[in-house]
């Protein structure tokens, strides 16, 4: 019996790339429990905590160490000489106390901060316990930037990061995977439209992009605290765009290559450079000056940066042209490369 | 105004892969309603053949038309159905679910859960492209191709690794779509195959047709429709042998001398009182009709199987 009212190709392919995503546990892992395992990993390690005390070592001076533990933020530990110096060589002081007479003598690693630090705090503390008094009228404003935690530093990279991951593999793999099971020539002997299938695939990455977005902000700001300051929708706009940029640089791997071995060893060759470059889990800026440029132009940085200032700066959308026009443009060139070399065979 | 029944025709196909010439030359026409079955060894050139006439490979020369259009054509490909010889559906999804996709390409195709049903997959409807046997894989393969409800059917190799039971039932459904009144251009190299479904058949070896005919003239074409197959120790010489009544042909396989008869209740009491009056002991002699394989082993001198 003939059947004149058929489901649309184009929402047909898209529900089976879909399904096949969610039917395969491993990459839901890899796309969903990776980078949710790894933001609680790095947040723990890096939670912030109240501000360390300075560590004292005093050495065969009881009066001395009793001054000294007036100071609340001072750490007093006594020992003789020897063992008082062992410590600080092993870090577990930053300064060390003694006196020989009547002499004072502070000893410290001068290239560590926190012993100069805690020099100047110590220094202080015998001072004023002995009669020095400020000469200066002065008050404490102690401040907490937000967005200025390592967490909130790295939940963008990580959206950033994931966008890539996903999108690289969600893409180029299943489309060569595809040609090497023959599927892409059985769909291509078929009547159906070449633009719905690769609509199709554009259209699944978004869903998908959808629901990584609204788990990682979710995650950060229930967990860790790490709120947007700026505009979701800003944040929105950047990751569709970022992830239509790696789309672009998915569909080249994917157009022509036939073996899986070699579309991962090329997603691994663009992945990693920007894993290390793109400043996903530490600044970009500690790279050399020379590779500045470049490092910007990569879709990651761009995407990255544009993140941290949205999601921690409260930067605007209108702000961000520059990392913008990148990403727009590594969806645009690769995609239309890809659209004039594709293979379906 | 074009023949109504010619379905498709091909002529002079030409194709060459880094100077090897695949198929060079070949004429093929099909008429409306019949099962035409491209023959030969793995090699011979009928894979690249149908691709071109599939429109998935394109062609280095002569001409092809499908239904009045270019292979490859959105109007040929609206009819036509296609098993490649290995597709791997996506193995997480459902038989229903590889149906439904599949339907969807077409403008006027046939009802999903139909067509799952008359190629009996009713019972794995729901379940995992993984999960299925070959045969049941080959059904859907079918399945998909069939969902469009085309006219003219592209079969590659659609029994080969199937066990015997699982080929009987591809052939039901490709004889049921002919009875439907389809036509089918198939390939195999199982010459049983071969003359259980083909009206007509084009015999292929390195890349040209070597013989046509229906299955049944292509046997008569061998002049003899008996095959004796005789063990003598000694052997008896090609000269007697020839000479017996109405063998018309002797050749040798492994020990065996195969002698091709028109009329065997001549040929064999012959041969038996030949072996006796030499001496010679008849160790083994059997009679069968003749093959499409013996066809094949006369006009390429080499056996389908072993080529």
């Amino acid at each position: 019996m003939p059947d004149s009212s058929p489901s649309s190709s184009l929402v047909e392919l898209t529900r089976m790339r879909v399904l096949m995503f969610v039917r395969d546990p491993g990459a839901v892992f890899w796309v969903f429990g990776f980078p949710l395992v790894l933001a609680f990993v790095l947040g723990l390690a890096f939670r912030n905590r109240p501000p360390d005390p300075m560590h004292v070592v005093v050495a065969d001076d009881p009066a001395l160490a009793a001054q000294l533990k007036a100071d609340v933020t001072l750490a007093v530990d006594e020992a003789p000489l020897d063992d008082a110096r062992w410590k600080l060589r092993r870090a577990q002081a930053d300064v060390l106390v003694y006196r020989s007479g009547g002499t004072v003598t502070y000893r410290y690693d001068e290239t560590r901060p926190e012993g100069r630090v805690a020099r100047l705090a110590v220094e202080r503390a015998l001072e004023r316990a002995n009669g020095r008094a400020d000469t200066l009228s002065s008050a404490d404003e102690k401040v907490s930037e937000p967005g200025s935690r390592y967490i909130d530093f790295l939940v963008p990279g990580l959206i950033g990061m994931n966008l890539m991951g996903s999108s690289l593999w969600g893409i180029a793999y299943s489309l060569v995977d595809a040609r090497k099971k023959k599927l892409l020539k059985r769909l291509a002997a078929t009547p159906m439209k070449r633009s719905d299938f690769l609509l199709s695939i554009l259209l699944s990455r978004l869903v998908f992009l959808g629901f990584e977005l609204v788990a990682l902000v979710a995650i950060g700001w229930l967990a860790f605290g790490v709120a947007v300051q700026g505009s979701l929708a800003a944040v929105a706009v950047l990751s569709l765009l970022g992830g239509l940029g790696f789309a672009g640089i998915a569909m080249l791997i994917g157009a022509r290559t036939a073996s899986t071995e070699t579309a991962g060893g090329l997603m691994n060759l663009v992945m990693m450079p920007m894993y290390l470059l793109s400043g996903a889990f530490f600044s970009s800026k500690h790279f050399p000056d020379v590779l500045q440029p470049f490092i910007k132009a990569l879709p990651l940085t761009a995407l990255n940066d544009s993140l941290r200032a949205v999601i921690n700066e409260g930067a605007s959308l209108g702000s961000q042209r520059v990392p913008i026009a990148i990403m727009a443009a590594w969806g645009l060139v690769p995609f239309v490369i890809a659209l004039r070399t594709f293979r379906w065979q | 105004m074009p023949d109504t029944t010619a379905v498709l025709t091909c002529t002079a196909l030409k194709k060459s892969f880094a100077g090897v010439h695949a198929v060079q030359g070949v004429d093929l026409d099909l008429v409306a309603g019949e099962c035409f079955g491209m023959l030969g060894p793995n090699g011979a050139g009928k894979t690249t053949t149908i691709e071109i006439l599939e429109g998935l490979t394109e062609l280095d020369g002569g001409e092809v038309r499908i239904f009045g259009h270019a292979p490859g054509d959105v109007r040929v490909r609206e009819r036509v159905g296609i098993a490649l010889q290995e597709t791997e559906l996506p193995d997480r999804l459902s038989v229903v679910e590889c149906v439904r996709l599949f339907r969807s390409f077409y403008a006027r195709g046939r009802e999903v859960d139909a067509v799952i049903k008359h190629l009996e997959l009713d019972e794995k409807r729901d379940a995992r492209v993984a999960k299925l046997s070959g045969g049941q894989r080959q059904r859907l393969a079918l399945a998909c191709a069939l969902v469009g409800n085309p006219d003219l059917l592209f079969l590659d190799e659609p029994t080969t690794g199937l066990d015997p039971q699982a080929r009987l039932k591809v052939w039901e459904i490709v004889l049921a779509f002919k009875a439907g009144g389809g036509t089918v251009l198939l390939t195999t190299h199982y010459m049983e195959e071969a003359a259980r479904l083909c009206d007509r058949l084009a015999v292929l070896d390195h890349g040209r047709v070597i013989a046509r005919g229906s299955p049944k003239g292509l046997i008569a074409s061998l002049g003899a429709a008996h095959v004796i197959e005789v063990i003598t120790s000694p052997a008896l010489d090609d000269a007697a042998l020839g000479a017996l009544p109405s063998v018309v042909r002797v050749s040798a396989k492994a020990d065996a001398r195969v002698l091709h008869a028109a009329d065997v209740s001549a040929a064999l009491p012959a041969l038996l009182s030949l072996a006796a009056s030499r001496g010679a002991h008849v160790k083994h002699v059997s009679t069968r009709e003749a093959t499409l394989e013996d066809v094949f082993v006369h006009l390429t001198g080499a056996g389908l199987r072993d080529a």
